[in-house]
């Protein structure tokens, strides 16, 4: 693999590490099955590439996008903790209905960007000859910065309010908590964070596509669960962690795949192998378990 | 000061399986007052217990904590007047979080939350006195998960929780049902230290007579949704779980047939 494709996977990987990231937040930590990501994830990148092809600043064309996923997660929860709608269904009935909003936004299937300004271009040469280098390692500040507010976030007394919520809803309201709004707050912040990616993604990639989400929740859940069966801990900052390195080495495992001429694997193939690899990462936490009781037994 | 009057709730109305459990049951705790309530399954104490944490509305009548009406105020309003130990040691803890993490969380029962550190240094230290008082050792253990706890270490940890910040009434659901006989010994032992140090206003809801005797000021029995016996003061002192027996039967012309109430 060329030094390019190495560093094309890992920035594909910082945009999923902060799909990542908000898949942690609905999934695990708010206990609350969403997809509403396949949905949202294109909702922040044609926002962000409608603004942007508008002649708009990039930044606020990405906090605009971020902002179009946090009412989409709100709309989710909503639908859930308000209408009591199935927390999958609630999720799916978005995700549905933001395929035409997506269409709508754009105003098109898809919306190209080549030469427009991004949050990249300030820190790119002229002939683009240092693009490589420089789209990941914006992408990585963009991360390590989540990442640190999420931890602090975490920590916080609404943060554990959050926490608790996912863990002991009953325990939460008896200690005060207002359960039902910790859920639209945590929602709307994971698919802030997902939309943030969508917006992200379309200026690495110089265009939006209205199916740019299929698929996004699943290797969001991928590197959530490659993360934790490679660093299990409770700690929350250990567990921002290891879901941040699970979405770079899941993109890694994927461009070694694909680049390795002698599996004879192609890029249709991809989805095939982010299937096996999230059933293997699923498998491997009670092997491992298996294999701990033998030995105790044996000792 | 805690007053129910006439509270209706019936589960399940207009279906096959209809269930009236509270049938116009009235009930007045006075501040400061430890209240025992026993009564057979169905009787209606759970549902009491939960309607005056608000964790479900009655039908009709009213809820007054403190001259405040709060019969239609939702659980997480009330909880700065209502503290509570719930029956099943997992209920009352959150899995998943540390022993501090637990008990921040109680301490900011009832307070906003904003979004300043949930843990201080100096609430560490009170957390690691308040533990101290157990005597299990569990001051030096506040980073470790709380389901690595046995049940009894959980329920006095729940208790602590429940004392971080002043309730207008402790609520206690049968929170030793669960335990072995020393274990619940000690938790009940705990509950009366930490009650009177307090001065909690409390009511403990129990599956056992003698338990019922045994602590608080006054005991309440509880029947087909109602109060059926209320003693206090020298007449409560003077009572054993047989006269307990024979008051219940002649109150309700009925022989009682649920043995758990009769061997606690």
């Amino acid at each position: 693999m060329t030094p390019i494709a190495l560093m094309g996977a890992l920035e594909i990987g910082l945009i999923f590490a902060l799909v990542a990231l908000g898949v942690l937040i609905s999934f695990r930590i708010l206990d609350f099955p969403d997809l509403t990501a396949d949905g949202s994830f294109p909702l922040g990148g044609a926002v962000a590439a409608t603004l942007i092809a508008g002649g708009h600043d990039p930044w606020l064309a990405c906090g605009f996008g971020a902002l179009a996923g946090a009412v989409s997660g709100l709309v989710t929860a909503w639908l859930h903790v308000r209408l009591n709608i199935l927390q999958l269904l609630a999720s799916i009935l978005v995700m549905i209905a933001l395929y035409s909003i997506n269409l709508r936004i754009m105003g098109a299937p898809n919306m190209p960007l080549i030469g427009s300004p991004t949050v990249f271009a300030p820190f790119i040469g002229e002939a683009l000859e240092n693009s490589w280098l420089v789209q990941p390692a914006v992408l990585a500040v963009i991360i390590v910065a989540a990442k640190i507010a999420l931890d602090l976030f975490f920590a916080s007394q609404t943060g554990l309010a959050m926490r608790a919520t996912g863990a002991n809803p009953r325990m939460a309201r008896a200690q005060g908590v207002a359960t039902e709004r910790m859920v639209l707050a945590g929602m709307a912040l994971s698919n802030a964070l997902i939309a943030l990616a969508g917006a992200l993604y379309v200026q690495t990639q110089g265009g939006a596509d209205v199916s740019m989400g299929v698929g996004t929740i699943v290797v969001g859940l991928a590197a959530v669960i490659i993360g934790e069966t490679l660093l299990p801990s409770r700690k929350l900052w250990v567990i921002t962690l290891a879901t941040i390195i699970g979405a770079l080495l899941y993109r890694l495992l994927i461009a070694v795949a694909l680049n390795a001429d002698f599996i004879g694997l192609q890029a249709q193939d991809l989805n095939l192998i982010t299937a096996l690899l999230v059933g293997g990462a699923l498998v491997l936490p009670q092997l491992k378990a298996k294999l701990r009781r033998k030995g105790g037994k044996a000792s | 000061m805690m007053r129910a009057e006439q509270l209706f709730k019936t589960f399940n109305p207009g279906t096959p399986i209809e269930n009236p459990v509270l049938r116009g049951l009235s009930l007045t705790i006075e501040s400061g007052q430890f209240v025992t309530v026993i009564g057979s399954n169905g009787a209606g104490k759970s549902t009491l217990l939960n309607a005056i944490s608000g964790d479900l509305f009655v039908d009709s009548g009213s809820l007054h904590i403190d001259e405040q009406d709060v019969t239609r105020v939702p659980a997480w309003q009330r909880a700065g007047m209502v503290a509570r130990v719930f029956q099943d040691p997992m209920a009352g803890t959150c899995e998943g979080l540390s022993i501090e993490e637990n008990m921040a969380l109680a301490w900011h029962r009832g307070r906003s939350r904003g979004f300043g550190r949930a843990i201080r240094a100096e609430q560490r230290e009170l957390f690691r006195d308040k533990l101290a008082m157990l005597k299990l050792g569990l001051e030096n253990r506040l980073a470790d998960r709380i389901d690595l706890l046995s049940g009894g270490q959980r329920q006095a940890v729940s208790l602590l929780m429940a004392s971080l910040q002043p309730s207008r009434i402790l609520l206690l659901d049968e929170h030793t049902a669960a335990l072995d006989p020393k274990t619940a010994a000690f938790v009940l032992e705990l509950t009366d230290r930490i009650v009177q140090e307090n001065k909690l206003t409390a009511m403990m809801v129990t599956h056992s007579m003698r338990q019922a005797l045994d602590h608080g000021h006054r005991t309440v029995m509880l029947h087909q949704g109602r109060v059926v016996l209320d003693v206090s003061g020298d007449e409560r002192k003077q009572m054993q779980v047989s006269d307990l027996l024979a008051m219940f039967e002649k109150t309700r012309g009925e022989q009682i047939d649920d043995d758990a109430l009769l061997l606690g």
